[in-house]
């Protein structure tokens, strides 16, 4: 027998076992295959934000050394359909065709236009510089308000609008009358800069077919194998039962791929008419222009207060940039938001309307956290100018509005139910480890001595909704699938286990989770689990990881397939020990017989016994092998509160952050370490967005930080250390407690950041900076405020903020 | 083509190869160590740092015929007898990495940090790896793991 487990495994910081061929370059990268005959596959795209196909010639491409084939836009579509969008959000959503390569007009630069198969990457590379387009210039459409005119050149001719859909949500009472019993009413407009979300590892595909018998291997970087199946048979008209897809390795993902790529289905297209294997990697730069970007909205918000400071009201316009095209879930991102914004506020009446507008860019999609950062961003950057309007501190303003910790379960002014929470103790604590009444002390201080580095103090206090997500929730939005997801767990003969997952980790540590949780449950060594996954043919089942579901569903999932392991081997224990299943003890692995402990049998015997079957019940099935899907009643709901301290350089318009401090309450915590992991990257994004990070176009569309040296990733040099903290509210709506991690520090950070910048310049008159709130838009917002005696946010923003004038009603 | 002879990892290679390949592709594409990935193309993020003849070089940034006659270690080639190298088992003991991608680049860079300044503060760490992104770890474990393995508790 093996040793039995008497420590639980869940809550305890388990190293991972994901690490040892990380630590050492034992890795499955996408691009790291290699087989015989392998082809390479180079994209030629689109110089140009918007222009018509007038000519293609590939045929001085086919002529230069190493080609093997070459094709053009026309070439290849016509055998492949249109890439999906899962999530048409209205019944009359515009939804236009994307062809995994154009045909006929481009319509963002580094829209696919022709493909070249060579030898090696170095020969495709080159031979990409012979093929010959004609382009014939269209307007681009940069503008969201703009392209929403009557007379606006249109990215999609035949659809005669660049309006995608208008999608509103109204719920409470009606906020126009709510508003009109108002004594303060603000409105503020704030932009979410578009993002390229970074994954380190860059896309990349591998497809080896099976040509004679129609099969088909698709190696992917993605975080969806199932899906991507699913959206490849129907793409390319591949039977799915002759695809098999795997992510391999995957080196991060942050929703960039949460996708089903056009490279994804030219690579399996090509691969098939050749009938070789073929691969596509991308160039950072290239992936800029090709994967997608996230955020990219104008949000109107206006917040309806009395003067004590309750709640009344608010009313959120969005505009959305889809980019050219509807990826696989682009218009539903800022639906996902829609629900956030009331955040943990309670409030008598709610107003959303979201219009998603087409533009000449790269499209839109799923972005670490996915509509709700932007959300959160909105709501606690306006509770903070409300709270400046009443003369209020902004944490008592937060007081006197969240849910209290003795109301929940809380049905929020947006239909959600909120399970469990408490807000009082998260922020408490967050107070006390920040110094929240010394670091105001100091900054009161500072400020009556002019000093020219000034100290901020930002807050924010978040929500999420996690766990995606009940299936008729999806249903009722739209979108076209379910949110269940798969485990199994295969009792090996020898005593071993192996648990298959449907979920696709790509570096949250799901192997190291999944292999503590089965262990407790079913009482076998933590090092006797193995996880499988991110394998259609191994794990046949699942819907994937994003949306911080992976745990909440996920995990779940494995914890109820291993409790049937147990109920079925408790069967098969009592019938070898000759005892009925109710007198059965099961502890640590073992059963024993109630008041004789000398007759037991381990888990692990069972598994070896029901392999030979030579003794199992009448009539039992010869397996303790189990599985189980989850489909969650509910979603769930993490919450916390961040603090961020920063110190503006009012001369130079530097901001360095001085101290943050997160407590976030993300339920029951199987592994304390990983969670840590979690919120101290999900941290590292937010503040990212809020000071170093924007997809910038010019005038022509073209998008001029291009390249990793202009796009300002940060480094371990640009962050600070943060401290981070929990308290523990679990869960209702899984076995585990559990509310998920991954995108709490991205929705958390990025308006506390903001929050303590503008709260550092507020006395100079300053009451915006437009994100990234660089040293020049600092500056420039100051040298504004200095100059005519009101807050502007920098170039862009100046004209914006004009528009968001305060008022007052009765 | 221009022949070429390298270490690499303790093993001479013998290559004929176009002037113009890059170390990183030599190493990948024809030794078939790919332990060492690609993540840029402007030499920003550090993922394919290597060791060559005991400095730190981005291997998308040196070709393979500058490495001719030369040494290079990867991060394949850190580990002795099969014991893990104190840096591998930091990164792994103290959280230091989730997706792993950038984890040879960073370990190969704090392996130089260490030989430089044998223990260096939280700050000296971080802006010694200035030249090496990562996107999931938000860095902070990445520092405690080299001050785990310069000896040092980390106090950040």
């Amino acid at each position: 027998m093996s040793d039995q487990v008497t420590e639980r495994e869940v809550g305890r910081s388990r190293p991972r076992k994901e690490d040892a061929h990380l630590v050492t370059g034992q890795t499955t990268w996408t691009d790291n295959i290699d087989v015989h005959g392998l082809l390479h596959l180079a994209i030629l795209r689109s110089p140009m934000a918007h222009a018509r196909i007038r000519r293609i010639d590939v045929s001085p491409a086919l002529e230069q050394p190493g080609v093997v084939a070459a094709f053009g836009g026309r070439d290849l579509a016509a055998g492949l359909g249109s890439l999906p969008c899962a999530w048409p959000v209205t019944e009359d959503m515009v939804l236009p065709d994307h062809p995994p390569i154009a045909v006929d007009e481009v319509r963002y630069a580094g829209d696919p236009v022709a493909v070249v198969v060579a030898r090696d990457r170095y020969a495709a590379a080159d031979a990409l510089e012979a093929v010959e387009v004609d382009y014939e210039q269209l307007p681009p459409v940069l503008d969201l308000e703009a392209a929403l005119a009557e007379d606006a050149p249109l990215v999609h001719s035949d659809k005669g609008t660049n309006r995608c859909y208008v999608w509103p949500l109204a719920t409470g009472e009606e906020y126009p009358t709510v508003r009109h019993r108002a004594d303060v009413v603000l409105r503020r407009r704030y932009v979410q800069q578009r993002l390229i979300p970074n994954a380190m590892e860059p896309r990349s595909v591998v497809v080896t077919p099976l040509a004679a018998s129609g099969e088909y291997t698709v190696h992917s970087a993605t975080q969806i194998p199932h899906i991507l199946r699913i959206m490849l048979a129907t793409v390319t008209g591949v039977p799915e039962h002759k695809l098999r897809v795997i992510a391999p390795d995957v080196g991060g993902g942050f929703g960039s791929k949460l996708q089903v790529y056009g490279e994804e289905a030219l690579a399996l297209a090509v691969a098939r008419r050749l009938g070789r294997p073929v691969k596509w990697t991308e160039s950072r730069s290239e992936g800029y222009l090709a994967t997608h970007h996230g955020r990219g909205m104008i949000q109107d918000v206006e917040i309806a207060a009395t003067r004590e400071g309750r709640l009344l009201g608010l009313k959120v316009d969005l505009l959305a940039d889809m980019g050219a095209y509807l990826m696989l879930v682009t218009p539903g991102i800022p639906i996902l938001g829609a629900f956030m914004y009331p955040a943990i506020y309670k409030m008598d009446a709610y107003d959303f309307t979201c219009t998603g507008v087409f533009t000449t860019r790269t499209p839109t999609d799923a972005y670490r956290g996915a509509g709700r950062p932007e959300a959160t961003y909105a709501i606690e950057r306006i509770m903070d100018e409300l709270a400046v309007e009443l003369g209020l501190d902004p944490v008592e303003l937060r007081r006197r509005n969240w849910i209290g910790h003795e109301e929940f379960p809380y049905t929020a002014i947006a239909g959600l139910t909120y399970d469990s929470g408490n807000y009082e103790a998260a922020t408490d604590k967050a107070l006390a480890l920040f110094g929240y009444d010394e670091l105001r002390a100091e900054q009161r201080k500072r400020n009556e001595s002019g000093e020219t580095v000034r100290l901020g103090i930002g807050v924010s206090t978040y929500t999420e909704m996690c766990g995606l997500a009940p299936s008729r929730v999806l249903r009722d939005l739209r979108y076209a699938a379910g949110g269940w997801e798969a485990a199994s767990i295969r009792m090996l003969p020898t005593g071993k286990v192996e648990v298959v997952t449907g979920t696709s980790p790509h570096g949250q540590g799901h192997v190291t989770c999944w292999s503590q949780i089965a262990s407790d449950v079913l009482g076998v060594p933590f090092d006797d689990v193995e996880v499988v996954h991110g394998d259609t043919k191994a794990a046949p089942q699942g819907m994937d990881t994003y949306g911080s579901r992976s745990l909440v569903v996920g995990g779940a999932a494995v914890h109820r397939a291993a409790e049937k392991v147990v109920e079925k081997a408790r069967k098969v224990a009592a019938h070898l020990l000759e005892a009925s299943e109710d007198d059965l003890e099961f502890t640590h692995g073992v059963f024993s017989v109630k008041g004789s402990p000398e007759a037991r049998r381990s888990i692990q015997e069972i598994a070896f016994e029901t392999f030979s079957s030579h003794d199992l019940p009448d009539g039992m099935e010869p397996t303790i092998n189990a599985e189980h899907l989850v489909d969650p009643d509910n979603f769930s709901y993490p919450h916390g509160t961040h603090l961020c301290a920063v110190e503006v350089d009012t001369e130079t318009g530097r901001t360095t952050i001085r101290s943050y401090v997160s407590v976030d309450d993300v339920g029951r915590v199987v592994n304390p370490m990983i969670v840590e992991g979690q919120v101290h990257g999900g941290i590292a994004q937010g503040i990212a967005q809020a000071l170093y990070e924007e997809a910038v176009y010019d005038d022509e569309g073209n998008l001029v930080s291009g390249t990793m040296a202009d796009y300002l990733v940060p480094s371990a040099a640009d962050l600070p250390a943060f401290v981070t903290d929990r308290t523990e509210t679990p869960a209702t709506s899984n076995p585990l407690g559990a509310k998920g991690v991954g995108e709490a520090g991205t929705i958390a950070s990025t308006p506390a950041v903001v929050n303590a910048i503008v709260d550092a310049l507020r006395p100079l008159g300053v009451s915006e900076v437009a994100m990234p709130c660089t040293p020049q838009r600092v500056w420039d917002a100051l040298r504004a405020a200095r100059s005519d005696g009101h807050s502007s946010g920098g170039p862009t923003a100046s004209a914006e903020s004009a528009e968001s004038a305060k008022e007052a009603s009765a | 083509m221009t022949r070429i002879s390298v270490k690499v990892d303790g093993t001479t290679y013998e290559d004929e190869v176009e002037p113009r390949l890059l170390l990183i592709h030599y190493l990948r594409d024809r030794l078939g160590l790919t332990g060492t990935p690609i993540g840029c193309d402007t030499s920003n993020c550090g993922a394919c740092t290597v060791d060559l003849d005991g400095e730190t070089v981005k291997s998308c940034s040196v070709l393979a015929v500058q490495a001719d006659s030369g040494e290079v270690t990867t991060v394949q080639g850190l580990a002795r007898d099969g014991e893990w190298h104190p840096l591998q088992k930091a990164f792994h003991e103290r959280h230091a990495l989730q997706c792993g991608y950038c984890t040879p680049g960073m370990i190969m860079a704090a392996r130089d940090l260490l030989r430089e300044n044998p223990a260096p503060d939280p700050q000296e760490v971080r802006e010694a790896l200035e030249g090496n992104l990562c996107r999931c770890t938000g860095y902070q474990n990445i520092v405690r793991a080299v001050l785990a393995a310069s000896g040092q508790e980390a106090t950040t």
